[in-house]
């Protein structure tokens, strides 16, 4: 752009201002974004973790405990619920999660989908998979209500002999700028780490019976997996939202600095030819 | 009378944490009462009222659904998935839902899926109906 006038060079700084505003708009919108997926996980916290620990103490203190939910069986289908965000511009956060999803469904396992997030719900179409149902195609609201319609889903399912394990593939929010994607098992239930009781005082009345409570309360546990899940991916996208739009604003940056030093080395070589010109036009 | 202390946790946080006299939940086979110094108890709530004499006499009631409700050492725990006092629920909204699936059922005929979703709603609304009277 060696001879390009000082007009053009002055629009396009003004069109990468506008850019750059529009980035670090996004950025802040992010940040503000994750700070709040971050609080709602921390919310939901307590309920979920005492679920947790009734079926851990169920299981490490009844004798002969049985329960559907526990059970292994042979798996002749399973079941992916995945989750990626709505949009874009979001550094690799959607295609990493696609890169796992990929890489789990490579042993030929027949395996249907529960996408939540418009993104997993295109890829799904895309590659023809089966998709369980579309009701969450939206990502940003998915709530807590929802999260238990999806976990009754799985259960009724998993139940219904439909698929014979259940996973949930998600992105782990592990610092500001790291976000890796995580696959873990929902079904089977692997609640173990219940501490045994060992003294006599401390027996708990189980009503009506051990089996009904841990089987009443696994849905909501399931559920508390999912939502967990879901703010852990909410919180990453936003992140590596941030990550990229922080990375778009310095490039911008940079961009307008070179194209001031462009700008004015235009204006000057203007300036001297316009002197030469009148110096030329003296001297004749 | 002797008082212990419960504490009421839901998916949005914490609900209630205090001394109470009494507490009543349904639970998924009946209606239960706890009083102090119960034995070690453990169990599943089902969907209905929740009523809880608090420490100083004064009775509180809430709509209550799902979760579980556990007693031990003297300490109540009751883990429910939706707790709303009676002056929190908005009756109009609860009437809305109530009708509208009564219609989802209405339509859904033989679709097995839909029918389970809109019952569970349906019973939720008239769980806070019910509390709010």
């Amino acid at each position: 752009m060696a001879g390009a006038s000082m007009k053009d060079i002055k629009l396009r700084i003004r069109s990468v201002e506008s850019t750059m505003q529009i980035t670090k708009a996004m950025e802040l919108v992010a940040s503000s974004k994750l700070r709040k997926a971050k609080e709602r996980q921390e919310h939901s916290r307590p309920y979920f973790a005492g679920l947790k620990e009734t079926l851990m103490d169920i299981e490490a203190n009844t004798r002969d405990f049985v329960s559907p939910y526990q059970k292994q069986r042979e798996i002749k289908k399973r079941c992916l619920i995945m989750i990626a965000g709505d949009r874009g511009l979001a550094g690799g956060y959607n295609s990493n999660i696609i890169k796992a999803v990929t890489e789990k469904m490579q042993d030929g396992l027949p395996t249907c989908i529960l996408p939540i997030g418009k993104r997993a719900v295109d890829f799904c179409n895309r590659k023809g998979i089966e998709i369980l149902t579309t009701e969450f195609a939206e990502a940003a609201c998915v709530s807590i209500p929802d999260c238990f319609t999806i976990s009754n889903l799985v259960t009724q399912g998993y139940l219904g002999g439909q698929f014979d394990e259940v996973s949930i593939i998600y992105t782990q929010f592990v610092s500001m700028l790291t976000q890796t994607p995580r696959a873990e098992g929902l079904l089977p239930l692997k609640a173990e780490g219940g501490h045994k009781r060992e003294d006599l005082h401390s027996l708990v009345l189980y009503e009506p019976s051990p089996e009904e409570v841990y089987d009443a309360i696994v849905p909501g546990y399931i559920a508390g997996m999912i939502y967990g899940a879901m703010c852990e991916s909410v919180a990453s996208e936003q992140g590596a939202r941030r990550t990229a739009m922080d990375a778009a604003s310095k490039n911008a940056a940079e961009m307008i600095e070179d194209l001031s030093l462009r700008y004015n080395r235009a204006r000057q070589g203007a300036i001297t030819q316009e002197i030469t010109e009148i110096v030329a036009g003296a001297e004749h | 009378m002797s008082t212990f202390h419960l504490k009421i946790s839901t998916p949005d946080g914490l609900a209630f944490d205090g001394e109470v006299e009494r507490l009543r939940v349904r639970m998924i086979d009946g209606d239960v009462c706890l009083l102090a110094h119960h034995m070690d108890y453990v169990s599943a709530v089902g969907a209905g009222e929740a009523a809880i004499v608090m420490a100083d006499g004064q009775k509180r009631s809430a709509a209550c659904i799902g979760g579980m409700l556990a007693m031990i050492h003297n300490e109540a725990n009751l883990i429910a998935t939706t707790f709303e006092w009676a002056e929190e629920i908005d009756l109009d909204r609860a009437k809305r839902a109530k009708e509208k699936a009564e219609a989802r059922i209405a339509a859904a005929k033989n679709d097995a899926r839909e029918l389970m979703l809109a019952s569970a709603k349906l019973q939720r609304a008239l769980v806070r109906i019910n509390v709010k009277h």
